[in-house]
């Protein structure tokens, strides 16, 4: 939603190099350039990352939590998708 | 979604999702006065991490040190930041900032009551970081395992910044507590007002709290107000003593039974007329928002002409 503050953004951190980046927050901003800043300013004054992406809200597309069953459905029954469906003889190892 | 389900389907699923301490996320179906009661509760949360600024701003300039000074300016800023995680957390809610905004500056959503005492010398500000935000964190700390999610993880964040809202507060009345005679004079003085303010903090008695029963029941508050205060009161009251200050509260009594303090009642009517708008500084608090919101004004619109100009040369481009 859009108001005299600018559209929402989403942000995200990285903790460290190499590490996934993960949702922390919102803000408003009028422009990507701020919307950078401001995440800066609001999310990491003690050094709780070293990356961050910003990203319009209205950008995201997401689930919803009433198709949450059928949704995921498929891979509900698909057990051989996991390495504990399959039997090793003992003795064999580094597998 | 009411197509699908009926609402009394929709009820039950939000109930046993509670029921299995699952967190409700912004856009699962959820009760209409559940909605509403978050939206009055985190943004009113909100509204007073922004109010609750001006107290303290007012001794920005007049701090005794530099390194008061720099604390002073980061606990600020802090306040700042709580107050934009959650009216983040409000507008997903479906409320626009704009709306959260207007009802605090046309006065029809409140904050906390605490923000409209003055902040008479540099001891109430030592006062204030342990005792005022020593009570926030009190509701902070159950709020971080509240139903709703986007509360709940702008209550984590909020916690964690908060230790050293306390704990520097705390340091500050130590230097004036073990100071001159005069320094410790003006601790027992921040500490004389600011202690009754502080313990109405929670909000009026259990039988006498309206919103409680729900809170508890949709699992947005964890504990009642009654708990919360006297939990606070049995963690204070060592760290008076060990200040070598007393509160003002004659009926203040160790109870070896309940293990916890006895204590007289605040004056209820001081609180009711504070929050009907009659505090010491309720009319000086909302201007002063009210004017900063007015004096960005042009700054937003030149963010926002900004913006525009930049989004045009990209598609020229
Ligand atoms: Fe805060
Ligand atoms: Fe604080």
């Amino acid at each position: 939603m859009s108001d005299s503050q600018g559209p929402i953004w989403e942000v995200f951190i990285q903790k460290k190099p190499g590490q996934p980046f993960v949702h922390c927050g919102s803000l408003h901003a009028f422009d990507k350039e701020m919307a950078l800043q401001n995440a800066r300013d609001l999310y990491t004054r003690r050094g709780e990352g070293t990356a961050l992406w910003v990203v319009p809200s209205s950008a995201i597309v997401s689930s919803s939590p009433e198709d949450l069953g059928p949704f995921f459905e498929p891979a509900n029954d698909k057990v051989y998708r996991h390495p504990t469906f399959y039997q090793i003889p003992e003795g064999v190892k580094h597998i | 979604m009411e197509n699908v389900n009926s609402n009394t389907n929709m009820e039950e699923w939000f109930d046993a999702k509670l029921q299995k301490n699952e967190m409700i996320e912004p856009k699962d179906w959820m009760p209409e006065n559940y909605r509403k009661h978050l939206i009055r509760q985190i943004s009113q949360h909100a509204h007073s991490e922004i109010i609750g600024m001006l107290p303290e701003g007012n001794w920005i300039t007049r701090a005794p040190s530099l390194r008061a000074k720099i604390v002073l300016m980061a606990k600020v800023q802090d306040e700042g930041g709580h107050g934009l995680y959650l009216y983040t957390a409000a507008e997903t809610l479906g409320s626009s900032r704009d709306e959260l905004l207007d009802a605090l500056h046309t006065g029809k959503a409140k904050y906390s009551s605490i923000f409209n005492y003055p902040t008479l010398t540099w001891a109430d500000i030592g006062a204030v970081g342990w005792l005022v935000d020593g009570a926030a964190i009190m509701n902070q700390v159950m709020l971080q395992r509240t139903s709703y999610g986007p509360y709940a993880r702008a209550m984590v964040r909020i916690c964690k910044e908060e230790s050293f809202h306390q704990r520097q507060g705390y340091e500050s009345m130590c230097h004036l507590a073990f100071g001159t005679t005069e320094q410790k004079q003006m601790a027992q003085d921040a500490l004389n007002r600011w202690w009754w303010p502080t313990l109405m903090m929670f909000g009026p008695t259990d039988d006498k709290s309206p919103n409680t029963a729900n809170a508890i029941k949709w699992k947005i508050k964890r504990e009642s107000n009654d708990q919360l205060r006297q939990r606070f009161i049995n963690q204070t009251i060592p760290q008076v003593e060990y200040l070598g200050l007393t509160v003002p509260d004659p009926d203040l009594k160790w109870n070896e039974e309940k293990k916890g303090y006895d204590f007289g009642s605040p004056n209820w009517d001081e609180f009711m007329s504070v929050i009907a708008g009659n505090g010491p500084c309720n009319r000086e608090r909302l201007k002063a928002r009210v004017d900063a919101h007015k004096n960005g004004e042009w700054v937003r619109a030149a963010a926002k002409a900004h913006a525009d100009k930049t989004k045009e040369m990209e598609f020229a481009a």
